[in-house]
């Protein structure tokens, strides 16, 4: 199919894209990589929007050092991510989870800001911003405010982002000595969303767990993750199974795919301990 | 201010090679620009949903989903297709694979899996078998083409890597 658009404008900068959302009657919508956006528009899932291509906004990509943390611009490329030399040393998670999304000519089109913002609750990006603690900056018409990434995503495709704000970055720990951040993941056919999917960081303080496509946001494994810190795998898959509510539909069970979370995290296990699961 | 939204666009695209300036609907897609207002018709549309890179095309470089880009979001870029492509000769050892191992069938697929295919090759190296998988994971074949597409690839990669050591 078509799709159905209310009318397009190309923001230069990102006082620009606000004033064109304030004054786009509620009509307005944020364009970045189009990469989910187009594609519902095609499906007439989402018709009438007042395009506000954000895309050329070379202030809002880009990743930098700050410190302890490594600020990624929204408008950075999925394979930007992935390529780029200090996600690789710092935030090993973003990159390997970079490959796990879509295929390469999407990749070269999707940024990290819409796939966050977008928050498709099968989608990689938001589960690594919850494993890793990161948290978002977003600017409104009034100003900017940082929100953590535990508070962004609230429920399918909806996020803390209010109507007329735009996220504008991602700030991430950097990866301590010792840490280490890796992802599994099951998926029909590489590059399809996954069944399930699970992000593991080990810092000193403790496991962190994040799953995604088990429910309408990713989630933190809280339970999970304090077996994992007391040494208990097996209580530790237990846990996880116990407080996953995952869907069930064409794809796969929900009873499956609580069997598979457990799996991964034996698996994410056996990667980061180098013991078969 | 949304008249400051416009229904259609002023764009200027420069298409293999040859500035288009063209007045576009603001939800036209990139694919169908190139289709039926240029008149290029080697990509193709079909699914329209990024799923079976049937529309696959090169923007500024990069591979990118004809059905997921706006031809408005394409102004001031450099497009490439696959005539554009055939017609620099930059793909003709791999279109010569293709006719060699049989990897196309009825060609539909064949103009977005040969730009996938350039992609990958343009990166330099041999890619594996498995890589070469990965790459293409991407592109429908309904003709089932796709071992015969390894193939061919993976010759080209062998080929070019022969070449670039003599
Ligand atoms: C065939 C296919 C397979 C895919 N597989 C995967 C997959 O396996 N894993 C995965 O994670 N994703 C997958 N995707 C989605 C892809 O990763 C998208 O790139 C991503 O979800 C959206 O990013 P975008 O930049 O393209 O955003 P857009 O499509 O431009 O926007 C998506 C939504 O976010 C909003 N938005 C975008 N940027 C901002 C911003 N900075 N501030 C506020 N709102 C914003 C838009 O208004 C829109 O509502 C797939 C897509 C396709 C077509
Ligand atoms: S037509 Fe674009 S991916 Fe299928
Ligand atoms: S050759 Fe027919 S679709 Fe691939």
């Amino acid at each position: 199919m078509k799709a159905s658009a209310g009318g397009y404008a190309r923001a230069n900068d990102l006082r620009e894209a606000l004033d064109l959302l304030a004054n786009a009657d509620g009509q307005g919508r944020v364009l970045a990589g189009g990469q989910s956006l187009i594609a519902a528009m095609n499906m007439r899932l989402s018709t009438g929007d007042m395009l506000v291509d954000i895309s050329r906004i070379a202030e809002l990509a880009g990743v930098a050092e700050d410190g302890e943390t490594l600020r990624i611009g929204a408008l950075t490329r999925h394979a930007a991510v992935g390529a780029d030399p200090l996600v690789k040393t710092h935030v090993p998670l973003l990159a390997e989870a970079t490959g796990h999304i879509a295929h390469a000519a999407i990749r070269n089109r999707g940024t990290i800001g819409g796939a966050l913002s977008h928050a498709d609750p099968a989608a990689e990006f938001p589960a690594c911003a919850l494993a890793l603690g990161a948290s978002m900056e977003i600017a409104g018409p009034d100003g900017s405010r940082t929100v953590a990434a535990e508070d962004f995503f609230e429920d399918v495709f909806t996020t803390a982002l209010a109507e007329g704000e735009i996220l504008t970055a991602l700030t991430v720990p950097k990866q301590r000595p010792g840490e280490a951040q890796l992802i599994e993941e099951v998926a029909r056919r590489s590059g399809d969303y996954a069944l399930v999917g699970l992000c593991l960081v080990k810092r000193d303080a403790g496991h962190r767990v994040a799953l995604f496509s088990v429910g309408a946001t990713p989630i933190l494994a809280r339970a999970c993750m304090a077996r994992l810190d007391a040494g208990d795998l097996d209580g530790a898959v237990t846990a996880l199974q116990g407080e996953i509510d995952p869907p069930s539909d064409t794809q796969a069970s929900a009873a499956y795919r609580r069997h598979l979370a457990g799996v991964l995290l034996r698996r994410a296990m056996a990667r980061l301990t180098g013991v078969p699961a | 201010m949304t008249e400051m939204f416009r229904d259609k666009i002023d764009v200027e695209i420069t298409v293999n090679g040859e500035p288009v300036e063209a007045r576009v609907p603001a939800g036209q897609h990139l694919i169908d620009f190139l289709r039926q207002t240029v008149g290029l018709t080697g990509a193709h549309a079909s699914c329209e949903h990024g799923v079976c890179g049937a529309c696959t095309v090169e923007v500024d470089g990069a591979s990118v989903r004809g059905c997921l880009m706006l031809a408005a979001q394409a102004d001031g870029a450099e497009v490439w297709t696959v005539e554009g492509l055939t017609e620099r000769g930059r793909i003709a050892d791999l279109q010569a694979a293709f006719i060699a191992h049989n990897a196309l069938q009825c060609g539909f697929c064949t103009p977005g899996m040969l730009v996938a295919c350039d992609e990958l090759l343009r990166r330099g190296g041999t890619p594996s078998r498995a890589e070469i998988r990965e790459h293409l994971s991407g592109n429908y074949c309904r003709c089932t083409g796709y071992e015969a597409i390894v193939d061919a690839v993976e010759t080209v990669a062998k080929a070019r890597a022969g070449k670039g050591a003599a």
